[in-house]
C-alpha cells in the first residue's frame, strides 16, 4: 500500500511531490513548479519550469512579465500530463479564472490539492468539479462555523438601495484586482447595473485579461480623469488597500464599501473602517467546506492555510481523518 | 424584521450623523405600522424585555451546537449575540418547520410582552431558524437590550421631523405624550390626520440654546444694559417637570434621565418645570464636573454614589408655573417669578443660578477674566441674556449668548495619529499628543495626555497628513506611530476647557474639550511643555 506521504510532503517550499519531482505553489525559486491559481501568494515569479492553465499563465505574465519563469506549460483542464510516473491532472477550483486543483495520481493512489477554492456559481471562472481521492488537500480560510456567506445578489442589493439612498456620495468598493474585482462587476451587471463602472488603475490589466478570456465587463472607465462631483452617485471600485489611501480624496465624500468573507465579523470591518460590508468571498464558507469533505468523503483531509481548530474538530465528529500540513507563506495577498 | 436589520446594519457602521438621518428617514417612509413604531422604540430604548436573558441564548445554541465549535466560534467572535447569530444551525430534515417566515419586530414584541419566561426559548429558536444572520443578530440583540447603533432620542426625533416635514421642535413638543408603536404620531407625518395632542403631562420643551459670542462684533453691536449675566455652569443642562403629579428630569435633547437621578426627581415637590444646569452640590458649594462625570456613568446609582456624589440643581429659568406657560414673558418676568418660586418651593439641592451685577463690558469682562467667588471659579464662563428675550425654541441669533473663559494652552507633540471617517477616511485627522515627562531613571520621554481632531483646516490637514505618512514608525490597524523624540517630532498647541484628574489615562490627567489650535511647525519637539505644568493647571482650577 502505497502512503500518501511518499507522493507529497510539506516543505519550507511548499507541498513538495518527490516522484514526480515538482513543488506546487511554491513560496520560493523550484526548478519545477505547478501553479493552482494567479493570487501572489501561490504564484510567485522566478521559478524554472512552470505547469499551469493558460488563464493562470496569462495572469502570471500580466503581473511580472513575460519572463517570469524560465519555462511555461499551459494545460487545459481535465489534460493530464505525466511527470515521472505521476500523472498530474487540473481540474477547475471555481476560485477565480484559471484558478484548478491539482489531481496527482501515482501507484494507485489519487491526491488533490484543491488551492484555494469556492462552491457556489461564479460568472466569471469554471465551477469547482469534485475528484474522488484518497488524499484531499484543503485550504481552511474560512474554517470557523461563524463563516457562512450568503447569497451575493443579495449583498449586491445593498450595495445598488445605498448608492440609490445616497446619490451625493462616490461608493468606494474595496475588491481584490484578481478575481473578486472582475465577479463584483459581472454581479452588478446580472443585477441590471448598466452604468459605467469606474476602476482603480491597478485593475485595468487585470479586467482586460478578463474580457480578452470572454468575461465581458460592460463599461467600464478609469476613476482618473473625471473632476470630483463627477464621481458622485457612480460605484468606484479599487484594491482594498486604495480606500485608506491618497488616491481615495478625489471623490467627494465617499462611502467605503469592502467585498470579502472577513466582512462577516463585525470587529473586521470595524477595523477597516467600512460603511457597508458586503460579505463576498471567493473562498469555500464553513458549510461549502465541512459539504465538500462530506461528498468526497476521501481516506484523509489535509488542511494547509487558515483556520484548522474547527475543522478538524468537525471532521473528528463527522469520522473524518484530518490534519494540518505546517505550510507557510500563504493567505497574504487575497485574504478572503 | 429584513429592513428593521438591514437598518441596524447599516446604523451600526455609519458614522455621520446626516447618514444615519438618511438611513431613519428612508426605512421610516418605506416600513408599514406598526413595525416602524416599534423599531424606534427599540432604537431609542423605549422597549425592555424581561423574560429574556443571555442564559436563555446560551440554553439556546447549547443544545444545537458541538460545545466546542461553539467556543472556538466565541472565541474568535468575541461576542455571544454575534457569535450567536453566526453559527446558528438552522434545523433541516424531517423536523425542520415547513418553511417559516420571518418574523416580523411587531410580532415579535407582541409575543414577548405575554411571553411566560418557559416559553422564550423555544421562541427565540423557532425565531432564530426563520431569520438570516443579520436578522439573528437584530433580534438577539433586542432581546438582551443591547442595540448600540448610535441613535439617540434626539436623532430619531430629527429623523422623524424630516419624515413629516416638520420641525424637530414639533415633535419635541408632543413627544413624551406619544408610545409606542406610535400610531398616532406617524398618521400625523403622513398627513392622515392632525398633530396628536400635546395635552400629556410631564413632557419635555424645546430648549433654548445660546450663540457662540464673537467679543469684537457683538459686544461694539450691544447695548450692555440690554443684558442680564449669570455664570456659565460646567454641569449638564437639565430639565426639571413636575406636573400634575408627573415629575421628570431630561436632558437638553428631551432625553430622559429620571433613573439616573433618583434622588433630584424625589426632590421636584413644586407644579412647574424648570430649565437650569445639573451639578453636584456638597453643602451649598458646586463641585467639579469630573464628580458629577460619577453620576453620569451610571444608569441608575447606588445609595453609596448618592451620597458621595449628590446632585442638586442651579436655576435659571422658569417654563412653567402652576398651569401657566410662562415662555412668551420676557426673560426679566420670568427671572422675578423663577426668584420667588424657588424660594417657595424651599426644596433642598434646588438653588438660583445668581445674576452677576455689572455696568459695563470691559468691567464684565474682567470678572470673566478673574471670577472671586469659589463657585464661579469652576465655571465655563458667562451667559449673557436680553432681559426682553422670550423663551424661544432652538439657537435664535441675538437673544443669548455664551461668552466662554479662555482656553488653556499647552504645547504637546504628536505620537500617534488614526485615520479618520466619511470624507477623512484617507486622512491621518485623529492625533495622540503627548506632553515630557522624567521617568525613574531620570530620562524624559513623552506620555499620551489626550487626543485631538480638529480646529484645523482643509489645508493643514493635508499637511498634517502627509508629516503622518512621512514619519511613520509603526502601523497597528488604523493607527501609526510617528517618529517623536528630542530632536525630531510635530508641535501642536493644543486648547481645552479643563483638565480632570483621572486614573484611567497613565498621565493621570484628562483634559476636555481639546483641540488643535495652531500647529507649531517651527518649534523644536523637546521644547514642547512637561508634565508637571498640566499637574499645576490642575491645582489652579479643579
Amino acid at each position: 500500500m502505497t502512503r500518501p506521504e511518499e507522493l507529497l510532503r510539506p516543505t519550507p517550499n511548499g507541498l513538495h511531490c518527490p516522484p514526480g519531482d515538482f513543488t506546487i505553489d511554491p513560496v520560493r525559486p523550484v526548478p519545477r513548479a505547478v501553479i493552482t491559481h494567479g493570487h501572489g501568494d501561490h504564484a510567485r515569479p522566478g521559478h524554472g519550469a512552470v505547469l499551469a492553465t493558460r488563464e493562470t499563465l496569462a495572469i502570471m505574465a500580466a503581473r511580472y512579465g513575460e519572463g517570469f519563469a524560465e519555462t511555461a506549460q499551459p494545460v487545459r483542464y481535465g489534460e493530464t500530463s505525466s511527470h515521472n510516473g505521476v500523472e498530474v491532472t487540473l481540474v477547475p477550483a471555481g476560485h477565480v479564472l484559471g484558478s484548478a486543483q491539482i489531481v496527482l495520481r501515482w501507484k494507485g493512489l489519487t491526491a488533490v490539492v484543491s488551492g484555494d477554492y469556492k462552491r457556489r456559481r461564479d460568472p466569471t471562472c469554471a465551477a469547482f468539479e469534485p475528484v474522488p481521492c484518497d488524499v484531499f488537500v484543503s485550504e481552511a480560510t474560512f474554517g470557523l462555523p461563524v463563516f457562512h456567506h450568503p447569497d451575493d445578489a443579495g449583498e449586491i442589493a445593498k450595495l445598488l438601495k445605498s448608492v440609490a439612498q445616497f446619490p451625493g456620495r462616490a461608493h468606494l468598493v474595496g475588491a481584490y484586482a484578481l478575481g473578486k474585482a472582475q465577479r463584483l462587476i459581472c454581479l452588478l451587471r446580472e443585477a441590471g447595473y448598466q452604468k459605467t463602472i469606474f476602476v482603480h488603475g491597478a485593475l485595468a490589466t487585470l479586467n482586460a485579461l478578463y474580457e480578452a478570456h470572454g468575461v465581458s465587463l460592460g463599461p467600464l472607465a478609469p476613476a482618473t480623469t473625471e473632476t470630483r462631483d463627477a464621481f458622485a452617485g457612480e460605484i468606484v471600485l479599487a484594491p482594498p488597500d486604495a480606500l485608506a489611501d491618497r488616491w481615495s480624496r478625489r471623490f467627494a465624500d465617499p462611502l467605503p464599501v469592502f467585498a470579502s468573507g472577513w466582512m462577516r465579523v463585525r470587529a473586521r470591518a470595524r477595523q477597516r473602517q467600512v460603511e457597508l460590508p458586503l460579505v463576498i468571498s471567493d473562498h469555500a464558507d464553513w458549510d461549502e467546506l465541512t459539504q465538500t469533505f462530506r461528498e468526497l468523503h476521501p481516506e484523509q483531509v489535509w488542511l494547509t492555510h487558515g483556520e484548522d481548530q474547527a475543522l478538524l474538530r468537525w471532521a473528528s465528529l463527522n469520522g473524518i481523518t484530518a490534519q494540518t500540513l505546517s505550510l507557510v507563506g500563504y493567505g497574504e495577498e487575497e485574504g478572503g | 424584521m429584513r429592513a428593521f436589520s438591514r437598518l441596524l446594519d447599516r446604523l451600526a457602521f455609519t458614522p455621520a450623523r446626516n447618514a444615519k438621518l438618511t438611513l431613519l428617514r428612508d426605512y421610516l417612509r418605506q416600513s408599514p405600522d406598526p413595525e416602524r413604531g416599534w423599531a424606534l422604540a427599540a432604537l431609542t430604548g423605549a422597549l425592555g424585555f424581561d423574560v429574556a436573558k443571555p442564559a436563555a441564548i446560551r440554553k439556546a445554541i447549547e443544545s444545537r451546537m458541538d460545545a466546542q465549535l461553539f467556543a472556538l466560534s466565541y472565541d474568535y467572535v468575541g461576542d455571544l449575540a454575534e457569535t450567536v447569530a453566526l453559527v446558528w444551525p438552522k434545523k433541516t430534515g424531517t423536523n425542520a418547520q415547513a418553511d417559516r417566515a420571518e418574523p416580523q419586530l411587531s410580532e415579535v414584541v407582541d409575543t414577548l410582552q405575554s411571553a411566560l419566561r418557559h416559553d422564550v426559548q423555544r421562541l427565540l429558536e423557532d425565531w432564530l431558524d426563520a431569520l438570516d444572520a443579520d436578522g439573528r443578530w437584530a433580534l438577539l440583540k433586542l432581546l438582551t437590550g443591547g442595540l448600540r447603533v448610535g441613535v439617540s432620542a434626539r436623532l430619531a426625533k430629527q429623523a422623524l421631523a424630516a419624515l413629516g416635514n416638520v420641525d424637530v421642535a414639533e415633535i419635541e413638543e408632543i413627544w413624551h405624550g406619544q408610545h409606542p408603536p406610535y400610531e398616532d404620531l406617524f398618521a400625523w407625518l403622513d398627513g392622515r390626520s392632525g398633530k396628536p395632542t400635546r395635552a400629556a403631562p410631564g413632557r419635555f420643551r424645546p430648549v433654548m440654546l445660546a450663540q457662540a459670542l464673537d467679543e469684537t462684533a457683538d459686544l461694539a453691536k450691544y447695548d450692555a444694559r440690554d443684558f442680564a449675566a449669570e455664570w456659565k455652569w460646567d454641569g449638564i443642562r437639565i430639565q426639571a417637570v413636575s406636573e400634575g403629579g408627573v415629575k421628570r428630569l431630561f436632558s437638553r435633547t428631551g432625553d430622559e434621565i429620571s433613573h439616573s437621578f433618583p434622588d433630584v426627581v424625589a426632590t421636584l415637590r413644586f407644579e412647574g418645570v424648570i430649565d437650569g444646569e445639573l451639578l453636584v452640590v456638597r453643602n451649598g458649594a458646586i463641585a467639579p464636573f469630573a464628580d458629577l462625570q460619577q453620576r453620569l456613568n451610571r444608569k441608575t446609582p447606588d445609595a453609596k454614589a448618592i451620597a458621595k456624589f449628590p446632585a442638586g440643581i442651579r436655576a435659571y429659568d422658569l417654563l412653567l408655573a402652576g398651569e401657566t406657560d410662562l415662555r412668551t414673558l420676557p426673560f426679566r418676568e420670568r427671572r422675578a417669578r423663577l426668584e420667588s418660586f424657588v424660594a417657595r418651593a424651599k426644596v433642598p439641592g434646588l438653588g438660583l443660578s445668581p445674576l452677576i451685577p455689572f455696568d459695563s463690558w470691559p468691567a464684565l469682562a474682567a470678572l470673566r477674566a478673574n471670577p472671586r467667588a469659589a463657585d464661579a471659579r469652576l465655571a465655563e464662563g458667562l451667559m449673557l441674556k436680553r432681559w426682553d428675550s422670550m423663551y424661544e425654541a432652538g439657537r435664535p441669533k441675538g437673544p443669548w449668548f455664551k461668552w466662554k473663559r479662555d482656553p488653556h494652552l499647552i504645547d504637546a507633540v504628536v505620537m500617534y495619529a488614526q485615520r479618520g471617517h466619511g470624507k477623512r477616511s484617507s486622512y491621518y485627522s485623529d492625533y495622540t499628543f503627548g506632553v515630557w515627562r522624567e521617568d525613574a531613571s531620570g530620562e524624559r520621554t513623552l506620555t499620551p495626555v489626550g487626543k485631538a481632531y480638529f480646529g484645523f483646516t482643509d489645508e493643514e490637514l493635508k499637511a498634517l497628513d502627509k508629516f503622518v505618512r512621512d514619519n511613520t514608525t509603526e502601523r497597528f490597524g488604523p493607527v501609526r506611530a510617528v517618529r517623536a523624540d528630542r530632536d525630531f517630532g510635530l508641535v501642536l498647541e493644543i486648547a481645552f476647557e479643563g483638565l480632570q484628574r483621572s486614573t484611567r489615562h497613565k498621565s493621570g490627567v484628562a483634559m476636555r474639550f481639546p483641540r488643535i489650535s495652531r500647529i507649531r511647525w517651527d518649534k523644536p519637539a523637546r521644547e514642547a511643555d512637561e508634565l508637571a505644568t498640566l499637574e499645576r493647571m490642575l491645582d489652579a482650577r479643579s
